[in-house]
This record gives C-alpha cells, structure tokens and sequence, in this order.
C-alpha cells in the first residue's frame, strides 16, 4: 500500500472513532420542553424519547476504547503492523507448526518400519488408504483398480515391479515409460503381423501366417525390451505381454496403435509432496491391496 | 404487614435545563413477601434448579450421562449418542419450546417469565441471600444510606461471598454440561485444568452474579426479546395479572373502622405494598406494562393488605383483559389451540423420528476422474467409495450390497467391519457384464445392514455409466 492510501485509511478510521464520540456527546442530553418523544410519527403511533440506562452509553465508551486498543495492537491503520505483529499467514504458519509437531513423531516412527513390517499396523494402512484417496487416487482410481492408461495396482501384474522396494521407488520418483513409435521404422505391414504375433502369445485368435511374420519381427525389434518369450522386465518397465492385463486396451486396434505410435505413461514423482515417511505408508497400502486380492484369488 | 414509607423517591428531581438521555437506574429494593404464589414458585423453581445442579452428576454406563462433547462433536444424553448429523432434532426441540412458549403465554400470560425463567430463579436466590445478609427492605434502604462501617462491610462482603458462590456453583454446572464435570471440579480445584476451562467457568460465574446480582430487571427490560414480542401474543383472554381499578378506584387511605364506600373511596388504601414487593419496580395499578413479569408478588402483597382489612382478596389478581371488562373469558380460542395442535404435531414427528433413527449412515462418492473402465474380463466397472459411519456405541459387521441393474455384482468387500463411534472409508467397484450393458447412466442403491436378527439398515442412491453403443 502506497503512503498515500496508508494516510488515507488512518484518516478514515480516526475520522469514524471520533466521529461517534461526537455523536455519542452531542445526542446525551436533551434541552428540557423539547418534548417527550423522538419526533417520529407513523399513523398516530409516536416514538417516546424514553432514557436508556446510564450502563448503555458506559457500552458505548466501551466499545470506542476496544476500538482504539485493537488498532494499536492488531493491523488496521494503513501500513501499520500493530504492536502485536499478528497476521493471518502467521497464524496460519503456527497451526501448520502444531500440527508438524503433533503428527511427525507418528510419521517417523512409521517411516523407520519396513513395507512388510507396516502390514500388521492397522492404523498406518487406515493413513495410506487416506493419503492415496488423496494423492492416488485421481488416476488409479478409489478402488486402485486403475483404468485407461493408468495400471491396475489390486492384480498380480506389475510393469515396473511388485516388490515392496520396487513400490516405493515408483512413488518416490516417479516412471516415464518409453514405447517408441514404431510406425515409420516398420511400416505398415510388419506391424499389422506383430500385432497377430502379440495376439497370439496372449493366448487369443490370430492369423497363425501373419503370426509367424511377427514373431521375426517381435524377435529383431521388441525383445530387446520385452524379453524373446514376450514376457515383459521389470527393470525397463517394459509390459508382459502374455497376460490379460493391458493398459492401453488390448483389442488389435489398441495394439497396433501402440506399436505404431508409441507409448508415454508417466507416474509423477511424490518424494517432494509427501515426504519418505509419508511414500513409505502409502507403499505399504498399495502392497496391501496386492495381499488382500492375492490371498482372495485361489 | 404494615405500609412502608419509600426512601427512595421514584425520580430526582434537578433543575438544570438540560435532560439526560441515559439515565442511572433506579436501585429497587424489592419487600419480602409471603403467600400462596410464592409457595407455588417453590414448587416450579426447586425441581427446576435441582435437575439443573445435579443431572451433569448422574452417570450412565460408565460416563456422565448428559455431555455435550463439542471437540468430538457428540451429544450424549443417556442411552443416545447424537452426531452433528442429528442436529434436526434440535431443531425441532427449538420448535417445539418456542411454539410450547407461544401456547403458554397466549393463554396463560407470562407465566414463564414469573415462575420457571433462570433469570427470575436466579435473582430470588440473589435477594434471598440479600436478605440474609442486609435484612429487610428497611433495613438495606437505611445500610445503603449509611456510611461504610465495620458492620456494613461484613455485611455487604458476605452477601457477595454469597453471590459469588453460587454464581460459580452455577458457572461450573455449566460447564460441567460440555466437559465431563467430576474431572473439571478436581482440575479446577487443583489447578490442573486447561486455560479454556478457568475461562469459561469464569466467564459463566461473572454471567450469573452480574446478572442475578446486579442487573436483574435489567436484563427483562432492556436484553430480553420476549419481553419485547409478547404483546403479540396477548389478547383479550390472556391470563394477565391485573388491579381492577373498578373495585380500587378512588384509591386512599382511610381508618379500618370506617365505612370506606359511605367515604365514596374504593378498597385500594394506596399502601404502596404492590409497589414495595415489585422485583421490575413498578406500580401494577398503572395497567398492563411491558415491564410486568407476571411473578404475582403484588397478588400476594396486596392480598395480605385485603386480609388485613376484613376487604375480598384479589383486588389484584390473575384476570384477563376481558373478565375486567366484565365480559367471560374464553378458554378454547383458535389461537392457542392451533398452537398446542402444532406442538402436539411436532411433539409426535421427534418421537417418531427418535424412535425410528437409525445409528448408522452411508454417503457415496462416485470416482468423478472416470465414467467407466473395463476390467480385464471385460465387464464394465464403476468405482465408489462408501463412507459408512456407525454411529452405536458398539462395534458392528455390515454387509454390503448394491441392486439396480440385471447381473449387478458388488467387486470389493462384502462385508465391513466398523468400530463404535467410527467412519470406514470402502472402495468398492460395481460390474456389469457386457452382454447385460445398460448404455448410459442408470440408478443403482446401495445398501448396507449389519448382521444381526434386527437389522440396522440404511440405502443411498448412486448412478452406474455405462458406455453409449457405438
């Protein structure tokens, strides 16, 4: 705020403060015979001027002083800070501090527990179904079943790994997938046979001459990431191939235009946002997930 | 009972030129008086003071049985344990004591305001101790008037030890209704409790003694809005206490033995008792006045003064505007019975809604980042999360279930087990097949009951999307 709004707002309230004892004063007493009532007059019906009691206009004064004390402790006049130097982002630091101090000894005692140690802490998978429904679950759904371009995280197939390290390494720092775009190199006839030859390895119908044209496709251009038997690593996050699961559909339309465009999926990193403490709860949910369905599936 | 002279005269008189707008009150030293509606008055106050002192002690299962826990936002009272979710019976309690109210005042006046309103209960206590310290109306009239001594000191100092006393009494019954009361009092009493606590418990007991002790008719006549409205609910058959100016008038004062009525006077003596006893300080045979609290002080002063006489009693008395202008008072009006035909209405919709609450609730939230996906076999599946809140006391086991559409199937757990007191949050999934598709957006309920012979069982609707044939 300039000086000159500042000047400007210190006028207006001094203005208003003095203005009402002003008021006040002028309007305590009366000169006598200027009759009982206050003037007004609707349909007959006349207001008297009765006294208020003597505690009223006490109020009154009050509420001036209250006035006056807050404006020398609290921000009002201008650019004036007041002697407390309260402010609402202060305030609001303050809370952040108390509730740091109240909840991080519970952080840290869950970050120094291992994934597998968190399973038998009820209260610390409660927190990591509350942080993923939070952080989690825009893309993986409520359920962390996933959808359309984000992966399943309930089912037994995991792209870069299942392992309780390999979870928490893909939330502390994120994934970036790198499918090529094979349209140009291949053209259109060797990916319309690798599509047969994915088809058929997955264990559905395809035409079993376009499948053996892919399959030496598959061998000199998609081994090297998903592996000669098609079976996927972990390492690369590079997809098995041969199950049911597909993030990106597995019709042969879907395939052929993953082949021919190429793949992106991307996992942000949260080591920053939530902290190691808080990764490692959420880990230790997501792995969870993983048990609950792998004991329930036979 | 002899007539007293006033001390105090009722206005001073200055004679500047100039009249003060806010004027010093007029301190009212209200006359002891005995008789039959200050015996009533201990039968409305005493049960009254004693369910407000002692119900924060009761305890029930193993906790003071009415507590209004405001941090955990639960209000026990016995064997309910209501959420902010139930506040819709509170509001409807506030319905049922207002349109109570209108009902009782429009037929029987303000009779709330005389016998069973805290602030009068309050102040009788204050001048009851008043009275035991200071003596009667004389006697405080002439200690005021006094110059300080010794005696007065000691007086005046164990009145307010008095007052102070109760008010904290008070302050701390109070408070003992939001924290459980038998902890607060040893905190209180051994300096343990929390910042908050001294503040309230102080701020309730500066409440009571500035109320009871020193503002009193105050509070009536300038704070109180039902002071103010009530004449909208007066009418002609209102109960109302009342001179009859018809017998008084022309009031004076005259030897026992004489014929007053051969004098031309009427059976007002003008003894000023009516005035004397009045707790609002003012005098009854001026007519209906706003200030009046229908406390029948003046009914009992005056008909001692009647006794006395060898007069009828109930030269004041409770009457109605109509039966003093000679007419009959009707009892069965419209007005009062639409109000009582309402509290009945509302009275019967808490009971009904109280008996048929059930301690459990279900909210869903549809997954709002996605319309469907389809699961590895195929079926198309929605996602929600279900909050289910078990409001019991007990822990229960729920099951869940869904219907809505043909071959609907509930993916996720079937079953859910909730602690007392608790909310579980439950991702579940509904799938339909694809051969049994309903294209676009259809209505499912979700059910939830526990486990037992009696079901509590609550449904919430949601909706299914599903794709659109392409």
């Amino acid at each position: 705020m300039s000086s000159f709004w500042s000047l400007w707002i210190i006028a207006l309230v001094a203005i208003n403060i003095l203005g009402s004892w002003w008021l006040l004063q002028a309007n305590r007493k009366i000169a006598k015979g200027e009759g009982a009532t206050t003037g007004h007059e609707w349909d007959g019906i006349q207001e008297l001027d009765n006294p208020l009691p003597y505690w009223w206009y006490l109020m009154f004064l009050g509420t001036l002083l209250f006035a006056i004390l807050y404006l020398i402790f609290y921000p009002g006049l201008g650019n004036f800070k007041g002697l407390l130097g309260w402010s609402s982002t202060g305030q609001w630091e303050q809370e952040v501090a108390r509730a740091e101090a109240k909840y991080q000894p519970i952080f840290d005692r869950y970050g120094q527990m291992s994934v597998e140690q968190l399973q038998s802490e009820p209260q610390a998978l409660k927190m990591g179904q509350r942080l993923f429904a939070t952080n989690c679950s825009v893309c993986h759904g409520s359920a962390a079943t996933g959808s359309y371009g984000f992966p399943n995280l309930t089912d037994a197939e995991w792209i870069w790994g299942g392992q309780p390290q390999a979870i928490e390494a893909s939330i502390l720092h994120g994934r970036q997938a790198q499918m090529p775009a094979w349209g140009p190199a291949l053209g259109d006839e060797a990916i319309k046979q690798v599509t047969e030859y994915v088809l058929q390895v997955s264990g559905r119908d395809a035409d079993p001459q376009l499948a053996q044209a892919g399959a030496e496709v598959f061998a000199s251009t998609c081994a090297a990431c998903h592996g000669p038997d098609a079976k996927g690593n972990p390492a690369l996050g590079s997809p098995n191939l041969t199950d049911a699961a597909w993030l990106y559909g597995g019709s042969r339309a879907e395939i052929a235009h993953s082949v021919r465009a190429g793949r992106q999926g991307q996992m942000p990193a949260f080591a920053d946002q939530l902290g190691h403490e808080r990764v490692r709860i959420v880990a230790a949910y997501v792995y969870s997930l993983n048990e609950a369905s792998g004991q329930s599936s036979p | 009972m002899k007539p007293e002279p006033d001390l105090v005269p009722t206005r001073t008189i200055d004679d500047s030129q100039e009249l003060n707008l806010y004027e010093k009150r007029e301190k009212i030293y209200a006359r002891h008086v005995e008789g039959l509606y200050q015996k009533i008055r201990l039968f409305t106050g005493w049960p009254l003071l004693m369910a407000y002192f002692i119900t924060p002690w009761i305890s029930w299962d193993g906790r003071q049985a009415i507590l209004w826990d405001l941090p955990a936002r639960k209000f026990y009272i016995f064997d309910w344990v209501f959420w902010p979710q139930d506040f819709m019976f509170l509001a409807w309690v506030l319905i049922i004591a207002a349109m109570g109210l209108f009902m009782v005042t429009n037929w029987l006046g303000r009779i709330w305001c005389g016998y069973t309103c805290p602030q009068t209960v309050w102040t009788a206590i204050f001048m009851w101790a008043e009275q035991l310290t200071e003596g009667s109306r004389i006697q405080r009239m002439k200690l005021d008037a006094a110059p300080w001594s010794t005696d007065k000191a000691l007086r005046k100092g164990t009145k307010h030890v008095l007052w102070i006393g109760v008010a904290f009494w008070t302050g701390l019954t109070f408070v003992g209704y939001f924290t459980p009361i038998r902890a607060l009092l040893l905190d209180l009493l051994t300096a343990n409790a929390p910042l908050i606590a001294y503040a309230w418990t102080l701020f309730f007991t500066l409440a009571t003694y500035i109320n009871a002790g020193w503002m009193r008719e105050q509070v009536c006549k300038y704070m109180c809005p039902y002071a103010r409205f009530q004449s909208a609910m007066f009418d002609q058959d209102t109960l109302i206490v009342s001179y009859d100016p018809n017998r008084g008038e022309p009031r004076g004062p005259r030897k026992r033995s004489a014929d007053h009525r051969a004098e031309g006077l009427g059976d007002c003596i003008d003894c000023r008792v009516c005035v004397q006893v009045c707790p609002t300080g003012i005098d009854i045979r001026n007519g209906l006045q706003y200030e009046c609290i229908g406390c029948a002080l003046c009914i009992d002063g005056c008909n001692e003064i009647m006794d006395k006489m060898g007069y009828p009693r109930g030269l004041i008395r409770y009457t109605t505007l109509r039966a003093l202008n000679g007419g009959t008072t009707k009892l069965l009006r419209p007005r009062p019975l639409g109000y009582a035909a309402v509290v009945l209405g509302m009275c019967a919709m808490l009971a009904y809604g109280l008996w048929s609450r059930v301690p459990l609730e279900l909210d869903i939230i549809r997954d709002r980042s996605r319309l469907y996906e389809t699961g590895v076999d195929g079926w198309i599946e929605n996602t929600y999360r279900l909050e289910i809140l078990n409001m019991d006391q007990q822990p229960h086991r729920y099951r869940v279930s869904a219907e809505g559409i043909d071959q609907l199937q509930l993916r996720g757990p079937q079953e859910v087990e909730v602690a007392g007191g608790e909310a579980a949050s439950v991702p579940v999934r509904l799938a339909v097949p694809p051969t049994g598709v309903v294209p676009g957006s259809s209505k499912v309920t979700f059910q939830v009951e526990t486990l037992e012979d009696k079901p509590q069982r609550v449904s919430e609707p949601s909706r299914f999307i599903a794709p659109l044939p392409r």
